[in-house]
């Protein structure tokens, strides 16, 4: 499709190369350089895409996080070509059961619930176990008062293999969404590299607060698609991060350095 | 004309020819007596088993009555509500107030135009985000007063431009997807034509959902799937029958509550009747969700859409809901 190559830090992956070119700048760096660095460039400061369990780690306090809702899986309803062989190696490739992590946790003082997808996993896409799970945690949040932090990444939105199905995942999970409004249940989203189609349109584009990290592709129709349709190259930056924060689309571009401070800071004003 | 259709087009205009004959050669009214009883077993078999792909292009059919001819065809009387207050008015989707026979409704459909001016005029159907601004407006007048909300899907999908993307069109759809699903009056929602994904689905959320029998509803177009799938668009008619997009398949998934029967080749061979049908369905369904509470309706709509879904929970080995 229209993003770039996942990168995926597989743990026999890094074993075996120690080095790794910037996807951005081509500078190269040190595997544990980047570790550090919260996989973004220390020279660029480029985002590279990092699985959920990253943001865990980097989110969390240490061994706080509790999964949930981890029973639910993806079917295969239509038998779509490919698509059960397309889970089965997901599930290896990443060692999650599905494209998305939920759970609770601690940051900081702040006991919450998270939503976090993972790109290398079918690219991020929403089926109907994903929009199961996101209503889900949404329904834990209110029973037990937890503010919910999403964070998202997903090329193509709506995964086409669950068909119709999926598309219907972008009511059900707004209907999650709903059900934390009514309940005054803070809902802060984390915009990452890329969330696209029908995940931004559906509850990534509803946070109370929205951020996004730096250089995110943000948006609906891929850009390649756009290319395609209007015969002309797109602008540099288009449907980036910071393109979306001056066309009023989110409240703030956030280096992922910065993310958990961050986090601790909105939930210190909305949640103390 | 479509090509599967050739066989009863052929066989009509041979009918029509005897006709004008027969005025001064009564003796072929037999002739055409015979010639009758065979198009009605045509158009049975050709009919009978179509395709994913027949029905797609059914669905997308030129004559094919649109939004605006549902409105017309149905409605005594309508008033059209022009732009989103915002930034613009988007000709891609219509929207206003109308009467029914007495009963008022607000009714909101895309629209991908007729003539060759006008279909660029309306963007082939395609939805700026002000489409769905402006659809969202008429939610609201339909709230404030207590009008039932008709809405016609007809897109290929939303409009993947600049200007769309500049002014939020992801925003723009989940907005109006978060505005039905807490409108505090009944939604009726007609699939008509082509549910283009996201851009269709933001105007279709109802309480109850009618997919007329050639219609299609899809996350992607098979065009699209097939890109992706087989690497080569052409193999669209292959990717139709797998991504399971045709109104009985919608039945069977629960998306849709109801197939509207049409007229025997699809819509456009006899529009008056299929208007009737779908007034008639208008009628009868609004008589039956004006009884309901409205907290009620809202309950009943959002347990609607919890439903819509199959997955699995693996912990006891059983498959989750439908």
């Amino acid at each position: 499709m229209f993003f770039r190559k996942p990168f995926k830090p597989d743990k026999k992956e890094i074993k075996a190369e120690v080095w790794r070119k910037c996807d951005s700048c081509g500078e190269t760096l040190h595997i544990a350089q980047l570790e550090k660095n919260l996989w973004v460039c220390p020279k660029c400061s480029f985002h590279f895409r990092i699985p959920a369990k990253k943001y865990i780690e980097y989110i969390f306090e240490k061994e706080s996080f509790v999964e949930l809702f981890n029973e639910i899986e993806s079917d295969d309803p239509l038998n779509f070509p490919d698509y059960k062989k397309k889970l089965k190696k997901a599930k290896e490739k990443t060692g999650l059961k599905e494209a998305c992590i939920t759970g609770k946790g601690k940051i900081d003082k702040f006991t919450v619930c998270a939503f976090i997808s993972d790109f290398s996993f079918i690219g991020g896409s929403m089926g109907s176990a994903y929009g199961e799970k996101f209503y889900r945690i949404c329904e834990h949040a209110v029973s037990e008062k937890l503010p919910l932090i999403s964070i998202t990444s997903s090329g193509g939105g709506a995964r086409m293999q669950e068909g119709i199905l999926s598309l219907m995942q972008l009511v059900k999970t707004n209907l999650g969404v709903k059900l934390l409004e009514e309940n005054k249940i803070p809902y802060i989203t984390v915009l990452c590299d890329p969330t696209m189609g029908g995940v931004m349109a559906s509850f990534a584009a509803l946070g109370d607060i929205s951020l996004a990290e730096k250089g995110a592709l943000l948006g609906f129709a891929g850009p390649r698609v756009i290319e395609q349709t209007i015969r002309q190259k797109l602008p540099e930056g288009f449907q980036r991060a910071e393109f979306q924060l001056e066309h009023g689309m989110i409240d703030e571009v956030i280096d992922r350095r910065e993310l958990k401070k961050k986090l601790i800071k909105i939930l210190n004003i909305l949640w103390d | 004309m479509l090509e599967f259709e050739k066989p009863v087009y052929e066989l009509e205009k041979k009918i029509n020819e005897l006709k004008i004959l027969s005025k001064s050669r009564p003796e072929l009214l037999e002739e055409i007596t015979r010639l009758e009883k065979k198009l009605e077993k045509v158009k049975e078999d050709v009919y009978k088993n179509l395709s994913s792909w027949q029905i797609v292009q059914i669905a997308r059919h030129p004559d094919r009555p649109h939004s605006i001819d549902f409105i017309n065809g149905i409605c005594g009387e309508f008033f059209e509500i022009r732009g989103d207050r915002f930034f613009g008015d988007d000709s891609s989707v219509i929207a206003g107030i109308g009467k029914i026979d007495k009963t008022k409704f607000v009714i909101v459909g895309q629209e991908k135009g007729r003539s060759t001016k006008e279909k660029i005029d309306r963007n082939f159907g395609m939805p700026h985000p002000e489409g769905y601004r402006k659809a969202m407006r008429a939610f609201s007048i339909a709230e404030k007063f207590c009008f039932p909300v008709i809405t016609f899907v007809d897109t290929p999908g939303a409009y993947p431009g600049i200007g769309a993307e500049e002014r939020g069109q992801a925003w723009a759809i989940s907005m109006s997807i978060y505005r039905m699903i807490g409108l505090k009056v009944p939604i009726i929602t007609f699939i008509i034509g082509e549910g283009g994904s996201g851009g269709a689905l933001a105007i279709g959320v109802g309480d109850k959902v009618f997919a007329l029998e050639y219609s299609i509803y899809s996350v992607i177009s098979p065009e699209g799937c097939a890109a992706i799938l087989f690497r080569d668009s052409s193999k669209a008619s292959k990717a139709a029958e797998h991504l399971k997009l045709t109104a009985k398949n919608l039945l069977e998934f629960g998306i849709v509550d109801e197939i509207i029967k049409e007229p025997k080749g699809g819509a456009h061979r006899n529009k008056e009747e299929i208007f009737e049908r779908v007034k008639e369905k208008i009628m009868e369904t609004y008589e039956e969700l004006k009884k309901i509470k409205i907290d009620e309706l809202l309950r009943k709509r959002k347990e609607k859409y919890l439903k819509i879904g199959i997955y699995k929970e693996v912990k006891n080995g059983t498959t989750g809901n439908t």
